[in-house]
């Protein structure tokens, strides 16, 4: 591990002053030189040797507080208590808080600096140079920033993307877990994008910039990381208002403790020694650090898995959720139809139907078209190469079907309605919900029918479990698509509920029928981020997925998932869960120890030692316990 | 014009001091002194951007000698 200049220090520092504490209290104890520890001024001098040489930067810091008339903070606080207890003669305790206070202090540091790093670690997405190619042929490094549109680059093995480009030469493997949290490699050839921020493989690539690096992927990723921690969660603003309000109240009760039982009793060394203990615990630094850092490690670990979270707010509000709308298209299904099944009428062979089939559709644009050609290459890979050559006069008719020739065959495929409109009767076709289904006839016979449909994505079913076991209660399925298409979706994923046929404002209304419906949790919407802006930023966390390179979604979505996998919807709310429990742990761990100390050092119970535990090391623990989250890691049974 | 800095903060309380003095300054449209990213953006007048960090930073000095941006 390594300390920075001024730990170092601090802790030679620390080190000296504890050995000579150590052998003042030894010697003072053990009865070992009474000459020197009877006359008081003598051991106060001694004592104050290993209370200067650890409290130097304590004192400075509270004669700048009283300075900038800003006084009250933890250094000035520490300085009066460590002087209340000079005043009454306790010599060894006021020594002890200070030495035990800088020791707090110095792990508190090195703890906040190890998560600083190991965050940083998780974003070193950046590489510090880059190769650009001049036009000579000859190379020249320079700082990613200096990367222009157009510039060549090059990429040896193992070196990380600079900017967004297009692969112009090379192939190789790309490593985009840095980004996506996917540890299956990318494969990039001449013609692929790639993102800034991915670490080649083995390949060299040569590759076109295609944007400046402030506005490549990896730059704004940063940025949005870096900027979360400055959207607060409810409990930050919690913690900030308690602050407030904690010092001053604690601050005034170590007055009225110093002078009321005083008044009263006489006994005023006593009671100011307690006041002491006090002001010892009136900072409130274990919450005000800790707070903060579990959400910075919550947002830190959501990123290594390829999860962008845009402020801490939205980090808790994830955890909170309890019902969850998304989209069809894309989110719950794959976006891309393939052939279901194959219905081919008697007598006819699934081969002769599917043939048939991709002849007439050869040329035709529509995804189902698209679908039948992908699913016959599949099967006859052969035939599909020489297929398209024998078509002849083909004809799109686009929304009803397709006609062509082959082999002196003239084949149909399209729409029940398009086939009788060829006085082609269409016996015994199935019914096949959720699917579209083509017909298919050659010369004047019906061969059967072909089922395509848009398939739910694999997985999508075990994600959405996981989501309701996480406490979702309510799953809701907006779509543009047909009712029949959308209920089969919302069937077989047992969705809560499902609209279908919405045009893009509708799906305005329905989300916020459901936002005055959804009682107490938060709604949040899911959905590819490119033509539902809207709704993304109506719902109280609008979540983007498989965004990997789309800037769109960026900017719209509250938190973004890369890549295109459901189940990180599932990971990042648990995750926001065991954050916010982190948070909450802290806060009633901080204030119970507190207010015991509190209690237990106005009855006398407990010194000054107490109360330096209530402070300094109450603040480490939590801050060790919010650092749990920087070791986070998705799980999955 | 916004800019961000590297800068070197102590303690968390320091920075809320350090973002309150900062914003004080005429000419500052808003400031953030960020304790966990070790990072202060700025966002000031243009034309006297330069003369406004340096004031930022002078001013951070004084509440805490160990501030400083990394220009």
């Amino acid at each position: 591990m390594k300390l920075t200049k001024k730990q170092r220090r601090l802790f030679g520092r620390l080190c000296a002053a504890l050995v000579i504490f150590f052998a003042l209290l030894i010697a003072e104890h053990a009865g070992l030189f009474p000459a020197v520890f009877d006359r008081r001024p003598l051991a106060l001098l001694l004592y104050l040797i290993p209370y200067l040489l650890c409290g130097t930067p304590v004192l400075r810091n509270a004669a700048l507080g009283v300075k900038n008339r800003q006084p009250f903070d933890e250094s000035f606080l520490m300085v009066i208590a460590t002087f209340g207890a000079f005043v009454t003669g306790e010599y060894a305790e006021a020594a002890a808080v200070m030495l035990f206070y800088q020791v707090g202090e110095w792990f508190q540091s090195v703890a906040v600096d190890r998560a600083r790093g190991s965050i940083r670690e998780l974003m070193a997405l950046v590489p510090e140079s880059a190769n650009r190619v001049l036009p000579d042929g000859s190379v020249e490094e320079i700082e990613p920033d200096e990367i222009d549109i157009g510039d060549t680059l090059l990429l040896r093995p193992g070196e990380k993307v600079p900017v967004d480009a297009t692969v112009i030469s090379g192939e190789s493997l790309l490593d985009t877990a840095a980004l996506t949290g996917e540890s299956v490699p990318r494969t990039v050839k001449p013609g692929s994008a790639v993102v800034s921020g991915c670490i080649n493989g083995a390949g060299l690539l040569r590759l076109r910039a295609e944007k400046r690096f402030e506005d490549s992927t990896a730059a704004k990723v940063l940025e949005l990381v870096e900027n979360a921690s400055e959207r607060k969660s409810r409990t930050e603003t919690f913690i900030t208002r308690f602050a407030r309000h904690y010092t001053p109240a604690v601050v005034i009760a170590a007055l009225l403790l110093a002078v009321i039982p005083s008044l009263v009793t006489g006994a005023w060394r006593v009671w100011f020694y307690r006041a002491c203990a006090f002001l010892v615990i009136s900072c409130p630094c274990a919450l005000v650090i800790s707070v903060p850092l579990a959400f910075f490690g919550g947002i830190g670990a959501a990123s290594r898995m390829g999860v962008l979270i845009k402020g801490a707010n939205y980090l808790e509000a994830l955890a909170e959720v309890k019902t969850v709308v998304t989209d069809k298209t894309g989110t719950l299904t794959e976006g891309v139809f393939r052939v279901q099944g194959l219905y081919p009428a008697p007598g006819v062979t699934e081969q002769a139907l599917i043939e048939a089939a991709a002849a007439a559709e050869g040329a035709a644009a529509h995804p189902i078209a698209a679908a039948i050609r992908d699913y016959f290459a599949s099967l006859y890979p052969d035939a599909a190469k020489t297929l398209l050559s024998s078509v002849a006069g083909s004809e799109d008719r686009t929304g009803k079907g397709a006609l062509a020739e082959i082999g002196g065959h003239r084949v149909a495929a399209g729409s029940a309605a398009f086939l009788s409109e060829l006085g082609i009767a269409a016996e015994g076709a199935p019914s096949v919900p959720g699917a579209a289904l083509c017909f298919v006839a050659q010369d004047q016979q019906y061969l059967g029918a072909i089922a395509a449909a848009d398939g739910i994505k694999p997985g999508a079913d075990a994600a959405l479990s996981a989501l309701r076991r996480g406490g979702v209660s309510k799953i809701v399925m907006l779509s543009g698509d047909r009712c029949d298409h959308a209920e089969a979706v919302g069937e077989a994923l047992k969705l809560d509920a499902v609209y279908a046929e919405l045009l893009p404002q509708d799906k305005v209304r329905v989300l916020e029928q459901l936002l005055e419906q959804k009682g107490s949790g938060t709604l949040a919407y899911l959905g590819d981020g490119i033509n539902d802006a809207p709704v993304l930023s109506l719902a109280n966390v609008g979540v983007a997925m498989g965004s990997l390179g789309s800037d769109a979604a960026i900017e719209a979505a509250d938190v973004v998932i890369m890549d295109d996998d459901l189940r990180r919807l599932g990971d990042t709310v648990r995750l926001g869960r065991e954050t916010l429990a982190i948070a909450r742990q802290n806060i009633v761990f901080a204030l119970a120890v507190k207010a015991a100390i509190l209690l237990l050092g106005a009855l006398g119970l407990v010194g000054l030692w107490a109360a330096v535990f209530a402070d300094v090391g109450v603040a480490v623990i939590c801050i060790l316990n919010s650092m749990r989250l920087l070791a986070w890691k998705a799980r999955r049974s | 014009m916004k800019k961000k800095f590297d800068c070197e903060i102590d303690c968390a309380a320091c920075a809320a001091k350090v973002e309150d003095a900062v914003r004080a300054i005429d000419g500052v449209e808003s400031v953030r002194v960020n304790f966990l990213t070790q990072r202060f953006t700025l966002e000031a007048d243009d034309a006297r951007f330069d003369a406004i960090l340096d004031e930022a930073l002078k001013v951070g000095r004084k509440i805490e000698p160990d501030f400083s941006i990394a220009k």
